[in-house]
């Protein structure tokens, strides 16, 4: 078994492209779920937005880079509005299933082939709309080293990738530690008491969920732009699912957490996928058991096993705070 | 961009129709060179088998004959000349919904260069409008409407009542509905029962593994710790992604059809054409549906699990076992459930994410009845069908579910509580 091929991938993988898409995608959830205790469960389509906005945008109607990313944000502003506003009056399980609703709604419109000249159908859109970004990629010959192996355009991903998340947790770790911060975590606490001291706790929810979904619309840029293409159903109910197993890996409300779960989760992932991957193929684990294309159903069998026990015995995750979290609707 | 859309365009494969051929060097039927085979598979948008279309051959030297496709969408013939085959497909024999995505394109024309080929032939099929009057059609979607709400009902009473009862929002309710189907076919298709023998076996299988165990192994001990109810729906997520995958590995990715019912001819009762199995397992449905309700209006523990889902202390207070009557919910749930997707399977066949698609509209229907109500998830259930499939008088087919969501949402708008539910349940 090459390990040193396999530490190469985990590493890779643990700071790469994937890392970044599921960390911003958690920071927009910590801040709905983490912070207000909104069960946001429609964040794939916040990123499906902001990922079509791009892609729609340049390609069919030859809008620059920066003005497509811009209108993007625009669009999840609009969708926050949308969903907010039949359902944040509502509890916490009714909230849940509109938001699954609304982005099942979404993928199955960008998969039509009702729109199928604007959104490509279900194969999605491919194109050059990320050769503004690329055009002023420094790091044409990427990056090759025992640990970690990038190439010239992931190279430039990864890094201003990165940049945006800390900008992003950056802002967020103000507004949480803001007044406004403090109203919002007495919502998830208690709204009823927040609702009393005069505070209008719809509008509070709404401001979250907006900037939530905001992050996650940067989520679905970079998606986009890293891979030049978007697919539908890259962006269904099993994304939103892996950015909360992210979240509550790293620890639902800190402000840390989601990049810190975003990085073991993929190093896990794609360790325990290579570890397999070359066992299978050495002949330590026989073919009858595990053929070499089940292996990715493996690591999907342990997402949702890793979710369960996470719950189950860890709800604070790794460096969450167990007191802080009342992770739980009112009865 | 013309380029960027032509390469999609070549890529969208239903939306244009296109011929592979693929020549293979060692057919092991056609001895090189004397023969070819012309085969297709008639397969609608959703990679559903569609069997019985049939198919019209026209060669040289008045070489002419017709096919019919099999359980499989299957179909295949053998030619002996080189020359110009016209393949027709018989739209009339579509099932009803589907048509062909571009009309123009019922007759192929196909060139058999050489011999010792095969030659695959594809009709590009979707939901198609049919011309049918109005009438009819309305007929044929109402009837398609109140089956599938009957399906939607069966499953969404099981999540109903363990809401009602336990206040967990099971979102693993789904893959009751893949069990019962997979069982199904297990029994059926590797065991080699009849599928009139599989289908009780896997029901009580299912009701057993499903119902009982499930709720033994997992939620019960998760009671006991005192866990949250939204740490409890995290799980259930979590539960979902699993068992799914577990399917997914055991059973593999394919849509699979059960050896016997698979095609069947509809049967032309006045205005609509329903097949057999479907009038047979509705009816069965129906029948279950019922016996549930009285279940409920009339037996002690019926009556008890209403209690409890009213309030919990209380019932436990008055004498009432309460994990007792979780528990008979649990299992009655996971036996609906897994009839419903048994259901399904009879009709379209199962894979591993049937039940992951049907949860939605599961979700919808007891949402849109009134959560944690029993009759109100019935009521919910038959609207939902019906409005799914009348809706496609209006809307493209492939958005129906669409429409069906907005519908959940617009509803929560105006009366969150539901069309049965009392306002208090919603904090």
């Amino acid at each position: 078994m090459d390990f040193i091929f396999i530490a190469q991938q985990s590493f890779s993988a643990a700071l790469g492209v994937n890392t970044i898409i599921f960390a911003l995608a958690a920071i927009g959830l910590n801040m709905h779920f983490g912070y207000t205790g909104l069960l946001n469960f429609g964040q794939a389509g916040f990123l499906a937005v902001g990922a079509y906005s791009v892609a729609t945008l340049v390609v069919s109607f030859n809008f620059p880079l920066w003005l497509a990313l811009l209108v993007g944000i625009l669009n999840s502003i609009i969708l926050a509005l949308l969903l907010g506003l039949p359902t944040l009056r509502l509890r916490a399980d009714y909230l849940a299933i509109v938001t699954i609703a609304a982005s099942e709604i979404i993928r199955q419109i960008a998969r039509s082939a009702t729109f199928n000249k604007y959104l490509g159908g279900s194969d999605g859109i491919t194109g050059k709309f990320g050769k503004d970004f690329f055009d002023r990629n420094p790091f044409k010959n990427g990056l090759d080293t025992p640990f970690l192996r990038y190439n010239g355009n992931d190279l430039w991903v990864v890094v201003t990738g990165w940049a945006l998340v800390i900008v992003v947790l950056f802002v967020m770790w103000l507004l949480v530690r803001s007044p406004w911060g403090r109203v919002l975590k007495s919502i998830r606490e208690d709204e009823e008491a927040v609702r009393s001291l005069g505070k209008n706790v719809y509008l509070y929810k709404m401001q979250s969920l907006i900037i939530g979904g905001i992050v996650g619309s940067f989520a679905g840029f970079v998606y986009a732009l890293s891979r030049q293409s978007v697919q539908p159903d890259n962006y269904g109910t099993a994304l939103t699912f892996f950015a909360y197993t992210v979240l509550i890996l790293g620890g639902a409300a800190r402000v840390f957490a989601p990049i810190a779960g975003s990085i073991i989760f993929w190093f896990l992932l794609v360790f325990i996928e290579q570890m397999l991957r070359q066992a299978v193929s050495a002949g330590y684990i026989p073919e009858w058991l595990i053929g070499v294309n089940q292996v990715g159903q493996i690591r999907f069998m342990l997402v949702g096993l890793g979710l369960m026990m996470l719950m189950i015995f860890r709800p604070q995750g790794i460096f969450g705070d167990r007191k802080e979290l009342a992770l739980d609707a009112r009865a | 961009m013309g380029k960027a859309q032509l390469v999609r365009k070549i890529a969208l494969g239903l939306a244009t129709f296109f011929v592979i051929s693929s020549f293979s060097t060692s057919g092991s039927a056609l001895a090189a060179g004397t023969s070819s085979i012309l085969a297709g598979e008639i397969k609608d948008s959703t990679a559903t088998p569609l069997p019985g279309v049939k198919i019209d051959l026209a060669g040289p030297n008045g070489f002419s004959t017709q096919l019919t496709s099999d359980a499989m969408g299957k179909w295949q013939v053998e030619v002996t000349s080189t020359g110009i085959y016209d393949v027709t497909l018989d739209q009339a024999s579509l099932p009803s919904g589907q048509a062909l995505t571009d009309v123009t394109k019922a007759t192929r024309k196909i060139n058999v260069l050489m011999l010792g080929t095969t030659l695959t032939v594809l009709f590009p099929i979707g939901p198609g409008t049919a011309k049918t009057p109005l009438l009819d059609q309305s007929a044929q979607l109402l009837i398609d409407g109140l089956v599938l709400g009957i399906i939607i009902a069966l499953a969404a009473l099981g999540l109903s009542l363990v809401f009602g009862t336990t206040g967990l929002t099971n979102f693993a309710h789904g893959e009751l509905l893949t069990l019962g189907g997979l069982l199904t076919y297990f029994f059926s298709a590797i065991v080699g029962l009849p599928v009139f023998a599989a289908i009780p076996v896997a029901v009580a299988l299912s009701a057993f593994i499903g119902g009982y165990l499930q709720d033994r192994l997992l939620w019960k001990p998760l009671r006991k710790r005192g866990t949250g109810l939204i740490a409890m729906l995290v799980v259930s997520i979590g539960f979902a992604i699993f068992v799914r995958y577990v399917f997914l590995f055991i059973f593999g990715g394919d849509t699979r059809q059960l050896p016997q019912f698979a095609g069947q001819a509809g049967l032309e009762l006045g205005l609509v054409s329903i097949t057999p199995k479907a009038i047979m397992s509705t009816s069965v449905g129906l029948l279950l549906l019922v016996g549930a309700t009285l279940w409920l209006l009339r037996s002690r523990m019926g009556k008890a699990s209403r209690a409890v889902a009213d309030n919990p202390a209380l019932a436990a207070a008055s004498g009432i076992e309460v994990e007792a009557v979780i528990r008979s919910v649990w299992i009655l749930g996971a036996f609906l459930a897994a009839f419903a997707g048994i259901m399904v399977t009879l009709n379209q066949g199962v894979s591993f994410l049937m039940g992951q698609d049907m949860l939605l509209l599961i979700f919808a229907s007891v949402t849109l009845g009134g959560l944690g109500t029993a009759y109100g998830a019935l009521v919910g259930s038959l609207v939902i069908g019906v409005l799914i499939q009348l809706s496609t008088l209006i809307i493209p087919t492939e958005l129906k579910y669409v429409g069906a969501l907005l519908i959940l949402i617009i509803i929560l708008l105006v009366r969150p509580q539901g069309i049965l539910g009392r306002k208090e349940r919603v904090g």
